[in-house]
C-alpha cells in the first residue's frame, strides 16, 4: 500500500523528466545512427514473394494489347496482374480520383504502372517483367502547362485540362501606381528524393482482408484508397506504419500500397515491394513546375500599392494534391506583405509530364520565388536596400493577407528580416578549397569569385486550410504495471523523422506526471490522425494527445477525490502521484488504479477554416501562418559558373 | 564468382574464363549490375590478390598496384604524385574512395575517369599481364574509345608505373556540383623541371582521356627559350593564353546532359590558365616537389 503517511507526505516538487521543455532522446535515435533501425525496405517474412511494377516507357500512348502468358511461364512467378485484375475501382487520388491503379487503355505519363509481377526471387520477377508484352500506340504528349490551361491542347481527362483555377480579387483590381515592375518567372520540377525508397509488405489475412506494412504519410487516406481499389470494406484493410526513410510530401500519394495488396490477395502469400532508387523517381509525385507573371505597383518610396499575378502550375498527368497546391500558391501569392490591392489567377494544369503533388512548402515556395524576385527588382527601381523594402512592406499582426483574412497572431516579418541581416557574414574562403566555388575539385583559388548576398521572406499556412475537416485522434491508456503507472499513447500519426513519437511522449509525461510512456506504432486500428504534412502534427495530434491525457487525468483526479474526499479541481498529477496544489500527495497513481485502467480516445480539431469565395478568393482560409526570413551568401566563380555551397541564415516564427 | 588469392591464379582464371568480368572496388561494376546494364556470366573478384594492393617506389617511379584505392593514394602519395592525389580526392564520397581503385578506373576506361588526366600528364605506363606474358602500354595509348581500352580478354591490369613528380602538379575538375560528382571537364598539368617537359591530361572532353601534345610542346619550348627553368621568371601572359588555347583545341567535346561542347572548351581554357598560374607560381617559389 502506498497510502501510508510515511510514503505520501513528502511534497512532490520535481516535474517528471522528459516532459515538454526537456530534450529527451528519440526512441529511434540510437538505432538510426548505428544503422540498426528497420526501414520499410528491411521488412521480411519467410516465404514472401517479391513484387515488381512494369511501367510505361511513353509519356502518352494508347494501350492496345497486354499479354502476360510468357511472363507467367517464368519459373518462380506466382502472378502477373493487369488492370483487369483490379478488384475494386481502378481509380484513386488524394483529392480527385483520376489515377488508375494500373493503366487500362491509356497511359498519361512515362513511368505509369501497367502490370505487376510477383515471384519467389526478385531476379525471376525482373525476367518476367521483361516478358510482359504491351503494345503501345504513342500519342503526342501534352508538355506545355500554359497551352494546357489555355485550352489549346487535347484534353487528357474528361473535365478538360484545368485541374483548378483560384481567383483572388482583393481591393481594387484596377489600382494604379507610380512605380511598376513586372517579371516572368519559372521554377523547374524538383524531387523530394527521400532516402528510403517506396517499400512495403502486404500480408493476406484469413478473413479475406490484408495487412499492409508501409512507409507513408497518411495511414487512413491510404487505407480508404486501398480499400476502394481492392473492393474491400475499410476494416479489412489494416495498415501499420513501417520505418519511414524521409517523406517531404512524396509519400502522401499511394505508391506500392494497392499493388502489393493485389499481389498478396491473388497469391495468398506475403508480398514485398521495394522501388530501386531510379524507379523511386517514377514512383512518386514531384514539386509542381511553375510559370509566373507578376506585376508589382508601388509608391515612389517603395510602398506596395498592388500585386497582380498569373501563375500556372504543371500538375502533370494526374491531380494528386494539385487543387490544394493551387490554393496555397494563390492565397499566399502576394507574400508576407501589406498589399491593399491583389489580383491573382492561379491555375493547376494536367499535362503528360510526371505527376506533381506535395513537397515541402506546397505551392508557397513557387510563389515566393516570384514575389521575392519582384521585391528585389522593386528595391532596385525605387533605389532602396532589399532589406529595407521588405521591412517597409512587412505584414504585421492585424494586417490582412490577399484573401482578406486578418492576421490575428504574431507576424514579426520585419523583425525576422532584421535579425538575419544583423547576423555576421561568413568569412571569405581564404585558401580553404572546401569553401570555394568548385570545392576540392580545385577550380579556383579565388580567381573569378564574386560574392552575392540575397534576402527573402515567405509565409506558409500551418495545418489544412479552406474548410477541410482537419482533426486527429488519440487514444491514451493509463494503467499500473509492476506497481508503477504506465501510459500508452496510440495514434495514427506518422513519424517521418520529425520527432513526433518523442513529442507525443513528452506531452503525455507533462499532462499525466508519469515517467513511463509508450507510444504505440501508428496504425489504422485507431481513428485518423490526418497527414504528416502542412506542419500540422505537433499542433493537431499534439492537441489530441493533450486532450486525451487531460480526460484521463480528470478521471484519475475524480477517483482520487472520491477516495480522499478532496476537491478534484484542487488536485494535480505529478511524479506518478495525485497531489494537492501544494504538491502534497494524496494518492499513488498505481495504487489508485489497481488492476483497472483508464482509457480515453479523443478526436481533436483546431479552429475551423472557411472555403474561399470562388469569385474573389476571399475568406478566412487559414488556421495560422508561419513566417520565415532567409539570408543566403553565395560565392560564385563567374568565369566557370560554379558556386560555393553557400551559407544560409534562417529565422522563422513561430519557432517549432 | 571466382576469387583468386594470388596474381598467378588470377591470370590463369582470366585465361580459362575470359568472359568473367573483373571486379575490384566495384564502384563502376556494381552500378552496371544493379541497373541491369550488364549481365556478365560471372565475376572475377580481384580484391583478394595481395600483389595488387600495394605500391612501391623504384628508380624515381611509383609502381602502383591496380588494387590500390583512391583513399590510399590520398593518404600516401600526396608528395610523390600530387596531381593523382588531388584527383583522387575529388572521386565520389569517402566510402567510394575507400573502395574504388586506380586500376579499376583504368579498366572502366571512362572518358570521365578522374585518375586518367594526372596519369596522362605524368606520362604513366600501364602494365598488362596474361598467362602469356607482360606488356607495357603508355597510358596515352591505353584508351581506344568510349569505355574501351587495349586490354585483351585474357589480360589483367597489374599496375601502373608513374614517374615521380619533379615539380608542381595540378588537377582541376568542373562538375555540376562541388563534390561527389562526375567530371563535366577536367584537366591535369605536370610541370616537370627534372625532365624539362610539360605534361597535360584532359578528361571528359573527348571520346577518351587524352593529352594536349601541342600545348605541351609549345610551353616547354617557350620555357626553354626564355631559360625560365633556370630563371624561374614569370611566364608572359600571351604564353599562358596560347597554352590554354592549345589545351582547349586538343579536346573534341560533345554536348550532353552535363554540359555543352562549347562550355567544356571554355572550362578547359579557364582550368589550363589557372592551373598553369598556380603551378608556375609554386615553381617560382621553389617549393620542392
Amino acid at each position: 500500500m502506498g497510502t501510508g503517511p510515511g510514503v505520501l507526505t513528502d511534497p512532490v516538487t520535481t516535474a517528471v523528466r522528459g516532459g515538454v521543455g526537456d530534450s529527451p532522446r528519440r526512441p529511434d535515435g540510437t538505432l538510426k545512427v548505428t544503422g540498426e533501425f528497420a526501414y520499410s525496405s528491411d521488412l521480411w517474412m519467410d516465404g514472401m514473394l517479391w513484387g515488381l511494377t512494369l511501367r510505361s516507357p511513353h509519356a502518352h500512348a494508347r494501350v492496345t494489347r497486354i499479354e502476360t502468358a510468357r511472363a507467367l511461364a517464368v519459373p518462380g512467378v506466382f502472378a502477373v496482374l493487369t488492370h483487369e485484375d483490379v478488384p475494386g475501382t481502378n481509380l484513386y487520388g488524394l483529392e480527385i480520383r483520376d489515377q488508375p491503379v494500373l493503366a487500362a487503355d491509356r497511359v498519361r505519363y512515362q513511368g505509369e504502372p501497367v502490370a505487376l509481377v510477383a515471384a519467389e526471387h526478385p531476379e525471376a520477377a525482373r525476367r518476367a517483367l521483361d516478358l510482359v508484352e504491351v503494345d503501345f500506340d504513342p500519342l503526342p504528349p501534352v508538355t506545355d502547362a500554359r497551352e494546357s490551361v489555355h485550352g489549346t491542347s487535347p484534353s487528357l481527362h474528361p473535365g478538360g485540362n484545368v485541374v483548378r483555377h483560384v481567383r483572388i480579387r482583393h481591393g481594387d483590381e484596377h489600382a494604379r501606381a507610380d512605380v511598376v515592375v513586372t517579371g516572368d518567372y519559372e521554377v523547374g520540377m524538383q524531387d523530394q528524393a527521400f532516402l528510403g525508397p517506396e517499400s512495403g509488405l502486404a500480408v493476406p489475412s484469413p478473413d479475406g482482408g490484408v495487412d499492409l506494412y508501409v512507409a507513408t504519410q497518411w495511414l487512413h487516406v491510404d487505407r480508404d484508397q486501398v480499400a476502394a481499389a481492392l473492393g474491400l470494406a475499410p476494416e479489412l484493410v489494416r495498415i501499420t506504419l513501417a520505418g519511414v526513410g524521409g517523406a517531404f510530401g512524396a509519400r502522401e500519394d499511394l505508391s506500392i500500397q494497392v499493388h502489393a495488396c493485389m499481389l498478396a490477395l491473388r497469391t495468398r502469400r506475403a508480398v514485398k515491394m521495394v522501388s530501386s532508387r531510379e524507379e523511386s523517381f517514377f514512383g512518386h509525385v514531384h514539386r509542381h513546375p511553375a510559370r509566373m507573371r507578376y506585376e508589382h505597383g508601388a509608391t515612389r518610396d517603395g510602398r506596395l500599392v498592388y500585386v497582380k499575378a498569373e501563375t500556372i502550375l504543371d500538375g502533370g498527368a494526374y491531380a494528386s494534391s494539385t487543387p490544394a497546391v493551387v490554393t496555397n500558391a494563390a492565397t499566399l501569392g502576394a507574400g508576407p506583405y501589406d498589399v491593399p490591392n491583389v489580383a491573382i489567377d492561379c491555375y493547376g494544369a494536367y499535362t503528360n509530364n510526371p505527376p506533381c503533388g506535395a513537397m515541402r512548402g506546397f505551392g508557397a515556395v513557387q510563389a515566393a520565388f516570384a514575389y521575392e524576385s519582384q521585391m528585389d527588382r522593386l528595391a532596385a527601381v525605387v533605389g532602396i536596400d532589399p532589406v529595407e523594402i521588405r521591412i517597409r512592406n512587412a505584414l504585421t499582426e492585424g494586417s490582412r493577407i490577399a484573401t482578406g483574412q486578418r492576421v490575428d497572431s504574431a507576424a514579426p516579418v520585419a523583425e525576422l528580416v532584421r535579425r538575419v541581416r544583423d547576423m555576421p557574414l561568413p568569412p571569405s574562403a581564404d585558401g580553404d578549397l572546401r569553401a570555394m566555388p568548385g570545392g576540392v575539385a580545385n577550380t579556383t583559388h579565388g580567381e573569378g569569385v564574386r560574392r552575392g548576398v540575397g534576402y527573402a521572406v515567405g509565409l506558409k499556412n500551418v495545418c489544412f486550410s479552406a474548410g477541410f475537416d482537419d482533426y486527429s485522434t488519440a487514444r491514451v491508456v493509463l494503467e499500473a504495471v509492476a506497481g508503477e503507472p504506465v501510459v500508452l499513447v496510440h495514434t495514427a500519426a506518422v513519424e517521418v523523422g520529425q520527432g513526433l513519437v518523442t513529442l507525443q511522449a513528452q506531452i503525455a509525461r507533462t499532462e499525466l506526471g508519469v515517467a513511463r510512456v509508450t507510444v504505440a506504432t501508428a496504425d489504422t486500428q485507431v481513428g485518423g490522425a490526418g497527414s504528416t504534412s502542412a506542419s500540422r502534427q505537433s499542433y493537431v495530434t499534439g492537441g489530441a494527445v493533450q486532450a486525451a491525457c487531460r480526460q484521463v487525468a480528470e478521471e484519475v483526479r475524480r477517483r482520487a477525490a472520491e477516495r480522499s474526499g478532496a476537491d478534484p479541481g484542487a488536485l494535480d498529477l505529478a511524479g506518478g502521484k495525485v497531489v494537492t496544489r501544494d504538491g502534497v500527495p494524496v494518492a499513488d497513481m498505481a495504487d489508485l488504479l489497481g488492476d483497472d485502467r483508464v482509457e480515453r480516445t479523443v478526436e481533436w480539431r483546431h479552429r475551423p477554416t472557411s472555403p474561399i469565395d470562388p469569385a474573389t478568393g476571399q475568406g478566412d482560409a487559414h488556421v495560422q501562418l508561419a513566417f520565415a526570413a532567409h539570408r543566403a551568401v553565395v560565392d560564385v566563380d563567374v568565369e566557370l559558373g560554379l558556386s560555393s555551397t553557400g551559407w544560409c541564415a534562417t529565422r522563422r516564427s513561430p519557432t517549432t | 564468382m571466382r576469387r583468386p588469392t594470388s596474381w598467378a591464379e588470377a591470370l590463369s582464371v582470366r585465361a580459362a574464363a575470359p568472359d568473367l568480368l573483373p571486379i575490384a572496388g566495384g564502384t563502376d561494376v556494381m552500378v552496371e549490375l544493379n541497373f541491369d546494364r550488364r549481365r556478365p556470366p560471372g565475376l572475377l573478384d580481384l580484391t583478394r590478390v595481395p600483389e595488387l594492393a600495394t605500391w612501391t617506389v623504384f628508380d624515381g617511379t611509383v609502381e602502383l598496384g591496380a588494387g590500390v584505392t583512391y583513399a590510399q593514394v590520398v593518404a600516401d602519395l600526396g608528395d610523390l604524385l600530387p596531381g593523382l592525389a588531388t584527383a583522387s580526392r575529388t572521386v565520389g564520397s569517402p566510402q567510394i574512395r575507400n573502395r574504388g581503385t586506380v586500376g579499376g578506373n583504368l579498366g572502366s576506361a571512362s572518358p570521365a575517369g578522374d585518375a586518367h588526366p594526372p596519369l596522362l600528364a605524368a606520362g604513366a605506363v600501364v602494365e598488362l599481364e596474361s598467362v602469356h606474358g607482360r606488356r607495357s602500354v603508355p597510358v596515352s595509348e591505353f584508351f581506344i574509345g568510349v569505355k574501351r581500352s587495349v586490354l585483351e580478354p585474357d589480360e589483367l591490369i597489374r599496375s601502373v608505373r608513374v614517374p615521380c613528380a619533379t615539380g608542381p602538379e595540378q588537377f582541376s575538375k568542373v562538375g555540376t556540383r562541388n563534390a561527389m560528382v562526375i567530371a563535366v571537364a577536367s584537366f591535369a598539368l605536370r610541370v616537370d623541371p627534372g625532365r624539362r617537359r610539360v605534361g597535360t591530361g584532359i578528361g571528359s572532353a573527348a571520346p577518351t582521356p587524352r593529352t594536349a601534345p601541342e600545348a605541351e610542346t609549345f610551353l616547354a619550348r617557350e620555357i626553354e627559350a626564355a631559360d625560365a627553368w633556370a630563371s624561374r621568371d614569370p611566364l608572359p601572359a600571351p604564353v599562358v593564353r596560347r597554352f590554354a588555347e592549345l589545351v582547349a583545341a586538343a579536346a573534341s567535346p560533345i554536348d550532353d546532359v552535363r554540359g555543352s561542347a562549347s562550355y567544356r572548351r571554355h572550362a578547359l581554357t579557364v582550368m589550363a590558365t589557372r592551373t598553369l598560374g598556380w603551378a608556375w607560381d609554386e615553381y617560382r617559389q621553389g617549393v620542392p616537389a
